[in-house]
């Protein structure tokens, strides 16, 4: 690893991690944050730091940053920013490179930016904080930067506070600041983990263009298989704190060395366009069938002239057969967790109607669809928060059952029964949901919804918080109960690669309303509308296989045929 | 702004009704009444006593009386003092005054070093200093102020012989540092419990704005500690304690009680306790309206200041 690299010449290179080892304090998981760890960002290019959550990918950039916490510090290792060692420097020192030599950018733009300060005056603190230039060439820079970052109306946007702007604009505004003083290193920490599929494509593409434009050298962090594929130059894959492989970016996408990287490759979710196999059992047993189902939000009062409205959900109609997945994906806002919400009736629709089994739940009341409850289970997003920590696991799961009724004794049984049915020890019937990772959490909170056995799951979001080997887990499970069981599933997600995995129809929800449905094949394809042809060009990593735009045409026919 | 408003002061006249509704019925709950104190009275019959309340109207159906007392309330008339007969507003405002310099200082006094304190046990945490202010904290709140204007009366008036012990001028003097002599340890005691609860509350609210990413953000820009101290953690830290603050405002009427009592200051809190004592209805009435009068106030002021300082709610 450490000796396979050779020792570049300063010039060439703007920022070299030698043997960095960073640790931790006592008590902890493991003793070390990062372990003798060396790579280097050459000149003008970007090198991805890539790794799972615990990886220590984020550490290394807090270490660069000299922004580590107070309990956590480098033990050993050199870090050469512009060849100067930087390890043990004063504070001051430190702080005077921050922002001047090397800048960062943060996951989520939401809450990077001061919410009482505008944007211009937050892009002006940096060049201040330097003692850079006067009030009036900081103010005519910061426009400039506005400009160059690509917001628009930068006369407005200065005087503008973060809450106005979008994500995408705040990250730019992030990256505004970062360029201000033209610094040579560049520290992205996931800059787009947080942003919609095509506001991720777009960040990218400013990143990468600014860092040609300036000939910058950007350290990019990710645990995105799919972005490092978009802009990497060089690779680092970390794993549980050390460097498993490093190399071009080619190399190491195209023939990984490394059987951790061979294995995270491997659980990307990739963009199949290969419709699903459907379930042989399956007889066509209508589950849903929602029609023209509509939400409107108000809020504010009518009585002062301030209401607010937005239709969330907005005239949805689709059917879903027993054994089948339907996807629901949608960037932040398109209402598909709206939707989700209305189908288990956590919300009362405003119009439409929500046949299940034949019998329509939009109208009932409460009392009324009390006894269908058990019918319709949700799988939720985060496995932290979905599970009360004060109870066991055993209690979690037979609550439910025993309050419809189950004697505890069966549902106790069935409990043990599906715990190791999901992968799980039947022993984590005793114990508490923090003694859990969160792909077994997840793993719990399926079994929760299984419980009742149920005949429509709806899963929102349900891998999303997950890392991506956890995720291809999960989702493998989610298949194989479903060809188990024949259970139907709405499966929501920003993700569209990972519907791409597991569903058999998808349907696109832009602003409340469904733009487009059909098989994975015409969705990825074939995209029918222009908005859907926007999200699936906007996936990081490509297009489905790879394929040029002609030859995934002929794909879809062949699939055409064969299925 | 103008429809928050309007809104907000719909909702407080609701509020001052039902307080008032509550008052005025749990008053006249109590046994005996205000004429009570004459029943033992040798010199006074019983019809003597019935010709009293007819004169004062205390013989109608309670919410007769109500309407009544409400009725004059809006039309500006606060009553008169079954006591002496003096109105009842001007009895409040002779005594406001008094309030209002020995709350208004101990607040303003709390404010300072609260806010001091809590900022640095939150940047110097579990430091000496942090360990102390906790402590300190801790023990201001369990032992009653009454007891701390005891000691502070011993100490600084009996042993030492450095402020006197009660009243709010000496009578013959009133020169403003006499005023500002008789000041200082009434205050000083009263501001212990607010310091206290002050720093604690500054203490979460500036660890919270600290734990924010954009401290860390401002901290890649190379911008220096003390000028992220001063303007991005202080100022977020601020916006909850305006709640705070807009809600110690009526407790410059009712916080004095004991603290005025045990320095004989001419206060609200002393006009309450007296007007209790002596079945006072009128002028009881009148201080629960206005201490309410006061609450709706004080959380108004403090919502139009978050707005005024808090972009997201003032444009969004």
């Amino acid at each position: 690893m450490a000796s396979g690299i050779q020792v570049a010449s300063p010039v060439d290179v703007a920022l070299s991690v030698r043997e960095l080892t960073v640790s931790l304090p006592e008590g902890m998981e493991r003793a070390y944050a990062v372990e003798n760890i060396s790579f280097d960002l050459k000149r003008g290019q970007i090198l991805c730091i890539i790794g799972e959550s615990g990886s220590g990918k984020s550490v290394t950039a807090n270490a660069i940053m000299g922004l580590l916490p107070k309990a956590i510090r480098v033990s050993s290792g050199a870090i050469h920013l512009d060849g100067m060692n930087i390890v043990g420097l004063s504070p001051d020192k430190l702080r005077s490179l921050r922002g001047r030599v090397v800048s960062m950018i943060f996951q989520d733009p939401l809450s990077a930016l001061n919410p009482l300060m505008t944007v211009g005056a937050q892009i002006e603190e940096v060049m201040a904080a330097h003692d850079v230039g006067t009030p009036a060439s900081r103010r005519s820079r910061a426009m400039d930067l506005l400009v160059e970052v690509g917001l628009p109306d930068p006369q407005l946007m200065y005087h503008q506070y973060p809450f106005r702007l979008s994500g995408g604009q705040r990250q730019r505004v992030m990256i505004a600041m970062a360029l201000a003083l033209e610094p040579a290193i560049l520290i992205a920490d996931e800059p787009t983990t947080a942003l919609d599929v095509t506001t991720q494509a777009q960040i990218l593409q400013l990143i990468r263009d600014i860092q040609r434009r300036k000939g910058m050298s950007v350290m990019f962090i990710t645990h995105d298989f799919g972005v490092v594929a978009e802009i990497a130059d060089s690779v680092v894959v970390m794993e549980k704190g050390q460097c498993v492989e490093q190399g071009g970016a080619e190399q190491v996408l195209k023939s990984p060395s490394h059987l951790y990287t061979r294995r995270l490759i491997a659980a990307v979710p990739h963009l199949t366009g290969k419709n699903r196999i459907p379930l042989e059992t399956a007889e066509k047993i209508s589950i849903l069938k929602v029609e023209g189902l509509a939400k409107t939000y108000r809020s504010g009062s009518a009585l002062f002239g301030t209401q607010r409205i937005v239709p969330a959900v907005n005239g949805v109609t689709f059917d879903l057969t027993s054994g089948r997945t339907l996807g629901v994906v949608g960037e932040s806002g398109s209402g598909k967790s709206s939707l989700g919400r209305l189908l288990i009736k956590l919300m009362e629709c405003d119009g439409g109607s929500i046949l299940f089994e034949g019998r329509d739940i939009a109208g009932l009341s409460e009392t009324e669809f009390r006894s269908l409850r058990p019918k319709i289970q949700m799988i939720f997003q985060d496995p932290f928060a979905s599970l009360n920590p004060r109870s066991t696991v055993g209690h979690i799961l037979t609550v439910g059952p025993v309050a419809h009724g189950t004697a505890y004794r069966a549902a106790a049984e069935r409990a043990r029964e599906l715990l190791s049915h999901v992968g799980l020890d039947t022993g984590a019937f005793d114990r508490y949901p923090h003694e859990f990772s969160g792909g077994q959490r997840q793993r719990i909170g399926i079994a929760r919804a299984l419980m009742f056995k149920p005949k429509l799951l709806i899963a929102d979001e349900a891998v999303s918080a997950l890392d991506v080997s956890i995720q291809a887990q999960i989702l493998k499970l989610l298949d194989q109960i479903q060809r188990e069981t024949g259970v139907s599933m709405v499966f929501i997600t920003h993700d569209l690669r990972v519907a791409s995995q597991i569903c058999d129809e998808i349907a696109v929800m832009h602003r409340g309303q469904i733009i487009e449905r059909g098989p994975p094949s015409q969705i990825f394809l074939d995209p029918k509308s222009s908005y859907t042809r926007e999200l699936v060009a906007a996936i990081p990593g490509g297009q489905p296989g790879s394929m040029s735009q002609d030859e995934s045409r002929l794909g879809h026919q062949r699939q055409g045929e064969t299925l | 702004m103008s429809a928050f408003l309007l809104n907000r002061l719909s909702q407080s006249i609701v509020l001052l009704v039902i307080v008032s509704i509550i008052g005025f019925t749990v008053l006249n709950l109590m046994p005996g009444g205000p004429l009570a104190q004459f029943g033992l009275d040798p010199g006074m019959t019983q019809k003597d006593v019935e010709r009293l309340a007819a004169q004062l109207g205390l013989n109608r159906p309670l919410w007769i009386q109500y309407l009544d007392w409400a009725w004059r309330l809006i039309q500006g008339d606060w009553g008169h003092s079954f006591r002496d007969g003096s109105a009842v507003l001007a009895v409040i405002g002779r005594h406001l005054l008094a309030t209002l310099l020995l709350m208004g200082t101990s607040t303003a006094l709390a404010i300072a070093a609260g806010t001091w304190i809590g900022i640095r046990g939150a940047t110097h945490r579990y430091s000496l200093f942090d360990y102390c202010a906790t402590v300190g904290a801790m023990v201001a709140l369990s032992v009653p102020t009454f007891w701390f204007g005891l000691i502070g009366i011993y100490i600084f008036t009996l042993k030492l012989g450095w402020v006197p012990a009660g009243n709010m001028y000496t009578i013959g003097d009133g020169s403003v540092l006499d005023y500002l002599h008789h000041l200082i340890l009434p205050s000083l005691v009263l501001s212990l419990v607010h310091v206290a609860i002050w720093s604690r509350y500054m203490r979460t609210a500036t660890l919270e704005a600290l734990s924010q990413d954009f401290v860390k953000t401002a901290r890649a820009k190379g911008v220096s500690e003390r000028r992220i101290l001063l303007k991005h953690v202080v100022g977020n830290a601020l916006l909850p304690m305006i709640t705070l603050a807009g809600m110690q405002l009526p407790s410059i009427l009712t916080g004095a009680l004991v603290t005025e009592t045990v320095f004989t200051w001419p206060g609200m809190g002393r006009l309450f306790l007296d007007s209790l004592g002596y079945s006072d209805y009128p002028m009881v009435m009148g201080l629960l309206i206005f201490s309410a009068i006061l609450v709706v106030l004080g959380n108004l002021i403090a919502d139009i200041v978050i707005a005024t300082v808090d972009p997201r709610i003032r444009l969004g």
